[in-house]
């Protein structure tokens, strides 16, 4: 009897040991954790990277999708080796205060403003600093991201230089606290307008067949521009990061025959980020 | 009204075909679930077992505490083992975050007051006269709990498999420990939340349709084991 159980007891013991040993099998130190922006998960951009990346290199690169805010923030708690990130003013500040190095522009493309067809309060054309007031003086419903992430910095940079205090607690202020496409799904649902970087607009238009219900009715604008960088973990904070592989994936995306691969991505025949590493 | 009958067709494709990403978010929540159950088994079962056998000063307070953990929200364990797994946390060597070993341990941590109550419970329903006939009979300590626990078999699989569904269905802990990363830590329920914020229904009708199947497989098993015990 206790022979018995003592079997079955080693023999849970052996089970549970291998289930671990499995799922555990696969870390091996050429793997990089990346914490980046919604935009470059949704849009397919990094499903379209990342097997080159290991052809390339060797390195197996994941990732987890969140806004930049909590991306930084991941970064800060040395969670993740490299960052992928969209908000030029608060990265700067981060690499000032020593949490991050070597910062490398990769790419951009430019925020639009979105809204439902028939475009109801009438920003269509008109500048960023009039749509904006137009929005906030009829209330019509906004959906913002809510989440501290680059385009929500982005969003609140833009109403600070309208001089339009941020309408925090208005009820046609619609705080998702979610990623861009949901954002705009949400934004759909209750015929609300909302910013966007336009790659994660040009998906939503591909998964509506090409007929989404929100149009692009504010675009061009200079102060609409949105650069996306790489940003290795600082190592000498951070003990563990993989700082080799950080860098090593930075000057990956930085080089020529990258940004050509960036450039020639596209969705429903449009190019989603132009790449600039070069720019100074 | 066509998107939804077009994602159920949609859905029945993903599945017939084998679709990978389906798939792969299949088997991360059966490889993260299993592993939390194994774990929570070892450790709670033994615990139900002196809970539920034992008298010692205290043991109505450890029984609420208990009893209260049963409810525990999942992001509120998601949040205490972030703390803890983070490489800036206590434990941050293992490395644990956005991995599956990460998820199970915070699904361990959900679901072994469920393990632990339940046992105990069942411990405190078996006849008196066992012990008393086991101490007769010279058995000791350990005999006594694994006879005792034998008698209350059934009753300890339904701890098991109650405990399964709650780690199974479970979303909090999934997506902030988790990371809900493709191919790695993606289940199926941080799976259904992201497809359907981004509007694509047919993945996710897929994969609820699998979760609807466990939960009637983990239910009917319930219910034949209350049936026998």
């Amino acid at each position: 009897m206790r022979c018995y159980i003592k079997k079955s007891f080693i023999f849970i013991m052996v089970c549970a040991f291998l289930c671990f040993m499995g799922t555990l099998s696969f870390s091996d130190d050429q793997i990089l954790q990346m914490a980046t922006t919604t935009s470059t998960d949704n849009t397919g951009l990094l499903d379209y990277l990342a097997p080159r990346f290991k052809a390339d290199t060797g390195i197996e690169l994941r990732w987890v999708a969140v806004g930049t805010g909590k991306a930084l923030e991941l970064g800060k708690n040395c969670d993740v080796d490299v960052l992928l990130v969209h908000a030029p003013a608060s990265e700067k500040k981060y690499i000032a205060d020593g949490y991050g190095v070597d910062r490398q522009q990769v790419m951009f493309n430019d925020f639009i403003f979105i809204g439902p067809k028939g475009d109801s309060a009438g920003i269509k054309g008109k500048t960023v600093k009039d749509a904006l007031s137009i929005i906030s003086s009829k209330k019509v419903p906004f959906a913002s991201r809510g989440d501290n992430s680059g385009t929500n910095k982005k969003e609140i940079i833009l109403w600070k230089d309208a001089n339009i205090p941020l309408p925090d607690k208005e009820s046609w202020y619609i705080q998702t606290g979610q990623g861009m496409i949901n954002t705009i799904t949400i934004a759909a649902e209750r015929d609300a307008y909302t910013m966007t970087d336009r790659g994660t607009y040009i998906k939503y238009e591909s998964n509506m067949k090409g007929n989404p219900p929100l149009v692009i009715l504010v675009e061009g604008d200079a102060s609409l521009r949105n650069q996306y960088s790489v940003i290795p973990v600082n190592p000498s904070r951070c003990k563990n990061v993989k700082y080799d592989l950080a860098k090593k994936f930075s000057e990956w995306m930085a080089s020529p025959a990258i940004q050509k691969m960036i450039g020639d991505f596209k969705l429903m025949g449009k190019q989603l980020f132009i790449p600039n590493a070069d720019e100074k | 009204m066509d998107y939804i009958l077009e994602g159920f067709l949609e859905a029945f494709q993903l599945l017939i075909s084998g679709h990978p990403e389906t798939y792969t978010a299949i088997f991360t929540t059966l490889k993260a679930s299993s592993l939390s159950i194994i774990m929570s088994l070892v450790m709670g079962v033994p615990l139900g077992f002196m809970l539920g056998n034992f008298d010692f000063a205290g043991k109505k307070q450890v029984r609420a505490v208990v009893d209260t953990l049963l409810a525990l929200p999942t992001v509120v364990v998601g949040l205490f083992v972030y703390a803890l797994i983070s490489r800036r946390g206590p434990f941050g060597n293992f490395e644990l975050l956005f991995t599956i070993p990460g998820i199970s341990i915070a699904q361990t941590c959900l679901v072994i007051p469920i393990v632990i109550s339940l046992t105990a419970t069942a411990i405190e329903g078996l006849d008196r006269r066992l012990r008393l006939t086991l101490m007769a009979l010279g058995a000791q300590g350990r005999q006594i709990a694994i006879t005792s626990l034998l008698e209350a078999r059934y009753a300890v699989l339904i701890a098991a498999i109650t405990a399964y569904g709650r780690a199974v269905s479970e979303v909090g802990i999934s997506m902030m420990i988790g990371g809900n990363i493709k191919w790695h830590t993606r289940t199926i329920t941080t799976a259904i939340a992201l497809e359907t914020g981004k509007g694509e229904f047919a993945m996710g009708i897929a994969l609820g349709l699998v979760l609807l199947f466990l939960a009637f497989v983990v239910n009917s098993l319930l219910s034949i084991l209350r049936r026998r015990s």
